[in-house]
Formats: C-alpha cells, structure tokens, sequence
C-alpha cells in the first residue's frame, strides 16, 4: 500500500494549511510569504497531477474520512455509505489537474501583479481557501460537502473578487456575484434536501443506484440545473460574470475560471452520474442545449460592443461556457440511445470536455495579459491604447497564442474542440452548428480587435516609459502558453490521454456507482 | 402532531425571501431577503428530520427509553448551513457598508456603475 493512496486527502489538506499559514509566513517578510505561495502552489499542482496519473492507471480512487480505514466506504452493517466519502475517477482526475494548473498560473503571475498592494497575507489566504473549495467540488463523493465546499471557494471569492476595495466598482461586483452565488447555493442545498427527504442518503453513488424518476426526483434537478448554471455563468443569469471578472484582481480571475469549471462539473456529475440514462424525455438536455446556444451567441454579441479590455475578454467567457454546454447537452440527449450515442453522443461529449481544458488555459492567460496591460500602463479602455506591441513584445505573443486558440485557428486547440462540436451537433440539427460557427467568427472579430488596438499602430507619447512586465508575471503566463502549445501541436495525446478517459468516465455511471460498493468488499480490515 | 404545516411555512418564508431578493431597492433589505431564505432553507432540512413523538438524538448511558428518535444527519446538515449563513450575511452586510462609502447611496439603483 503506496502513499499515494492519500492523494485525496493530501490534495484537500495543503491548500487549506496553505490557506492558515499564509498570515503566519508574512510575519517573516514579503520573501517568505511569497516563497509559500509559490511552494504550495507548486506542491498542490503535483498532487493534481499524482492523483491524475494514478487514477488513469489504477482507476476511480476511494478516500474515507471519518471512518476506520481510508478505504472502507461501508461500516460493517452498514448498506448506505455514511461517512465522509471522497470519490476521485477519471473526469474529476482530469477536472482537478486542469484546475490545479489555472490555480499555479494565476498564483505565480499574482506576485508580480499584486506587488504594489498591502494586505497580501489575507490575498494569499483567501487564495487559498477558493482552491481548497474548488478541489472539493471536484473530488467529493456526496452533496452535502459539495455544497460545504461550493460555500468554501464562494466565500473565499467574494472576498478576492472586492480584493480592491478602494475601488467602488469592485465592491458592486462581489455585491451582485454574492447575491447570484449564495442564492445558488442555497438552491444546491434545497435540492439535496429534496432528495434526502426520499431516500434518505446524501452520497452521490448510492443515489445514482436507487434513483427512481418522480416528481421529487423532477424538483431537485430542475433547482440544480438552475443554480449551477447561474453559478457557471449561463446566459440568463450571466451579469455577474463580466463584472466580477473584470473587476478581481487578473490572477485570482484565472483562478475564478477554473472555479466556475468546478460548478459545470457539479453540474454534469448530477445530470450524467445521477440521472444519467434514467433520464428519459429530451427535455433536460434540449434545456441545456438551448441555455448553450444562448450563452454563446449573446455571451459574443456583447463582448463586440465592449471597450473595456477585462470586460470584452469576461463576456467571451459566457460564450466559451455555452460551448461546453452544448456539447454535454447533446451528448446527454445520446445518452439512452446507444446508436446515436456512438454516432454524434460521444464526439460531443469529447469536444464539451476537451473544451473545458481548452477554455480554462486559454480563457486564463487572456485574462493574465489583460491584467499585464492593466499593470504596465494603468489602464482599462481599450480607446487610450496603442502601440504597446513594441514595450510588451513577450506579452503580445503570449495574447496572441491565447487569442488565436481562442477565435478557433487551425493549428490550436480551439479549433479541435469546436470542430468536435460542430460534427456533431450538426448531426442533431444544422442550426446548432450554424450558431456555433458564427460565435466562433464574432470571437476572432473581437479579438483581432483587441489585438490590433492594443498592441499595433503607432506609439504612443504617453506609453514612453512603458516597460514589459516583471519575470513572475511572465512565468505566470508562459505557464498557461506552454500548455496551450502543447495541446495544440499533440492533440491526438491530448484526446487519448486527456479527454478519452474523462468522457468514458462520465457516460458509465455503474463505475462510478460500482466503485464505492466494491469498497466495501476490498477495504474489510484496517 | 404538526402535519404539513412546517412546510407551508418553508414554502411562505421562500416565497417570500425570493420576491425581497428580486424587488427590494435597499442593498441592506436584500441582505435580510437572503437571510430568510436561508432559514426557510434550514427549516425545511430540519423538518424533513423530525418524526412525531421522537427524542433528540443523542445517546447517553443511562438510555433514552425510547428507541424513536429524530434524525441526527439533518441537524448536522443544518448547522453546518447555519455557520455557512453567518459567514455569507455578515460578509453581505460589510459590502453594503464599503459599497454605502463609496457611492453615498444603499439604493440600487444607485449603485451601478458597471453597465453594458
């Protein structure tokens, strides 16, 4: 028995010592403080990436807490797990280590950026504790703590969200996402009381495996739908999201991304794990297909019009998002056929998931250039920009990787991802890839706009003593770049290796189910 | 025996708190809506545990007498959701102070600067 079977726990436990010690570090000096940032940062991107690998090898990993072993999900006597379950398989592997890489990002290029501003060791402990509720979603295996851990990084957002609080602007932001988030959560909370109320049990597996399809059953998912999908930023309920993202701090909105990844994958653990096949009218997944092409073409429409370079980047982030959801969307509507599951169901799937890993890279380094320009030159609009090509030469490559994958260009990974979806949504109706394609035009439009203001044309007078951004900020940003080259120049390892097995892992669901009831066979003594 | 009449007040104090989030102006009234929301969320879990004629769920030595108890997991759950409640209302309320700093105004239709 290798250590490596507490990389659940471990992957909880450091960003939360991460989080209490950070106040205790910064009476050592700004090196010291910033040394752990940077140390736990790193050491919870290896767990992510231990847990990653050895979940691809060995497979959906157990952890139980509270109990008295590690691996016993069901006390002798016991037919319904109780105690404190963490279930790790594929897609929550995958989920984690690409958060985990946002997290790292956003954390070294902070340094830099946050360098001139006082109260870092609550920064750096609120950091913290947003990634420690972000794993939590990712790994926990019952509803209860999905909704403890969703309140921990929401809380703990709200707090970097207002980060700069002189700013009243930024203080109206984290007013309007707590409303949406706390109102979300506490339809999280209805709805796992609804289900309690019939069966009695919180864990997730247990309920996949006795679920029936009734009225209750109808509630509850109707009230999760809602609140994750307000929580992920669907169109609807989207107007949180430009302003709170443009208003954080750029390297705690990177990690705000990944945050609202977690949400999506709340959300397709309780249709796909859950409801899964039992699910047999189309009318949930046509709602999340439809709540898709909305997001993605009113997500895009407003980001044209936008002038404020943080805002313009957050309203693609609604588009982006819309994405994802079509593909889970049609992949759900596959998801009792086994035909069409095989012919359009899985691609789609696979272009939703690759799209997520695609989305919190690229999405993240936009956002980290955004906030170089922001610190370079003090400015928001993109009408007093100019010329910054010529100072910022390593930041205008680095946009320009993030906005080419972003817009869809051939060789990148946003291209792949969107061209999973367009196969295979146009299998289930042409109009839906049409909208695809045309988000995917006004995106490049905009984008090349940004670039064409920001970065070219002549120099400004203004911009004279304008220099490129300190070397933390740029190893920040190299971090998410590398990445996106990598799955761009390897997509065939990044689709067998990446997104193959997490998709897998979501369409079975009597794996996931299987996985905490064989524990209990396996996991007898101490 | 109290019937379904704990959750026609859930359903009430719901009710209510979603139309104070949605049509009150005040940036503090809004705080309280959400409050309410959630103690109408918390009484709705504790009900769902609570069987008539039942003891609190505690065992001791000397033995209750009673084998019926209400359910343990729902009082939990509860006050668990009951510090998360503290914790996101006195946060709420501090942003209505800073944000009252700023804009002068505690009336939403005040405070919107972030538009379009």
């Amino acid at each position: 028995m290798s250590w490596q079977v507490h990389l659940p726990a471990l992957l909880l436990a450091v960003p939360l010592l991460g989080a209490f010690l950070a106040p205790l570090t910064a009476l050592g000096g700004k090196g010291l403080r910033n040394t752990w940032f940077v140390l736990v940062s790193a050491a919870f991107t290896m767990i992510a990436f231990l847990l990653w690998t050895r979940v691809g090898s060995t497979g959906t990993a157990i952890y139980v807490m509270g109990g008295q072993g590690w691996n016993l999900a069901l006390p002798s006597g016991m037919s319904i797990p109780v105690r404190i379950l963490m279930e790790v398989d594929a897609f929550s592997a995958f989920m984690v280590l690409l958060s985990a890489v946002a997290a790292l990002a956003g954390a070294l290029f902070s340094i830099g950026f946050m360098d001139r501003f006082s109260g870092l060791e609550k920064f750096v402990a609120l950091y913290f504790l947003m990634v420690t509720g972000m794993f939590g979603m990712e790994i926990t295996g019952d509803f209860f703590n999905f909704f403890v851990f969703l309140e921990i990084s929401s809380v703990a957002s709200f707090g970097l969200v207002a980060f700069w609080r002189d700013r009243g602007e930024a203080l109206e932001a984290a007013f309007k996402y707590m409303l949406v988030s706390t109102l979300g959560a506490l339809m999280v909370l209805v709805a796992v009381a609804f289900l309690y109320s019939k069966y009695n049990v919180v864990n997730m597996a247990t309920l996949g495996k006795v679920i029936e399809w009734g009225m209750v059953e109808k509630t509850a998912l109707v009230l999760f739908l809602t609140a994750l999908a307000m929580k992920c930023g669907a169109v609807p309920m989207h107007m949180w999201m430009p302003d709170a993202y443009a208003e954080a701090p750029a390297g705690v909105t990177c990690a705000l991304i990944a945050v609202s990844q977690a949400s999506l994958y709340g959300l397709f653990r309780v249709t796909y794990t859950i409801f899964g096949a039992f699910m047999g009218s189309p009318v949930i997944p046509w709602v999340i297909i439809v709540l898709g092409v909305l997001s993605m073409f009113i997500g895009v429409s407003m980001a044209v019009i936008q002038k404020e370079v943080g805002r313009l980047i957050a309203y693609h982030s609604v588009s982006q998002v819309g994405y994802m959801l079509l593909g889970f969307g049609v992949g759900l509507l596959a998801l009792s056929d086994a035909r069409a599951m095989a012919e359009y169901g899985f691609t789609a799937l696979k272009g939703g998931i690759y799209h997520i890993v695609n989305y919190t890279m690229y999405k993240g380094l936009l956002f980290l250039s955004a906030g170089a320009l922001y610190y370079a030159t003090g400015c928001r609009n993109l009408n007093d920009m100019g010329g910054l090509g010529r100072k910022m030469p390593k930041t205008m490559v680095l946009f320009m990787i993030a906005a080419a994958a972003i817009a869809g260009l051939p060789p990148f990974n946003g291209f792949v991802s969107k061209l999973y979806l367009y196969e295979s949504t146009f299998a289930v109706h042409p109009i839906l890839a049409v909208f695809a394609m045309v988000t995917s035009v006004l995106t490049l439009a905009s984008f090349v706009k940004i670039f064409q203001t920001a970065f070219l044309g002549p120099a400004l007078k203004k911009f004279e003593n304008v220099r490129e951004v300190p070397g933390t900020m740029l190893i920040g940003m190299s971090v998410l770049g590398v990445a996106i080259l990598a799955l761009s120049l390897f997509p065939t390892w990044s689709v067998n290796h990446l997104v193959e097995p997490a998709a897998k892992a979501l369409v079975d669901q009597a794996s996931y189910i299987g996985a905490v009831f064989a524990a209990s066979l396996t996991g007898g003594g101490l | 025996m109290t019937g379904n009449f704990p959750y026609l007040v859930v359903g009430i104090l719901f009710v209510m708190g979603f139309i104070g989030i949605v049509f009150e102006k005040n940036l503090v009234k809004i705080a309280i809506a959400v409050s309410v929301v959630e103690a109408a969320t918390n009484l709705f879990i504790i009900t769902l545990g609570y069987r008539s004629g039942g003891s609190i769920p505690v065992w001791t030595m000397a033995g209750s007498g009673s084998s019926r108890m209400v359910l343990p997991t729902p009082q939990a759950l509860t006050l668990t959701a009951i510090v998360i409640g503290l914790a996101t209302t006195a946060l709420m309320l501090s942003f209505a102070m800073s944000i009252y700093r700023h804009y002068g105004s505690l009336d939403v239709r005040d405070v919107r600067r972030l538009r379009g």
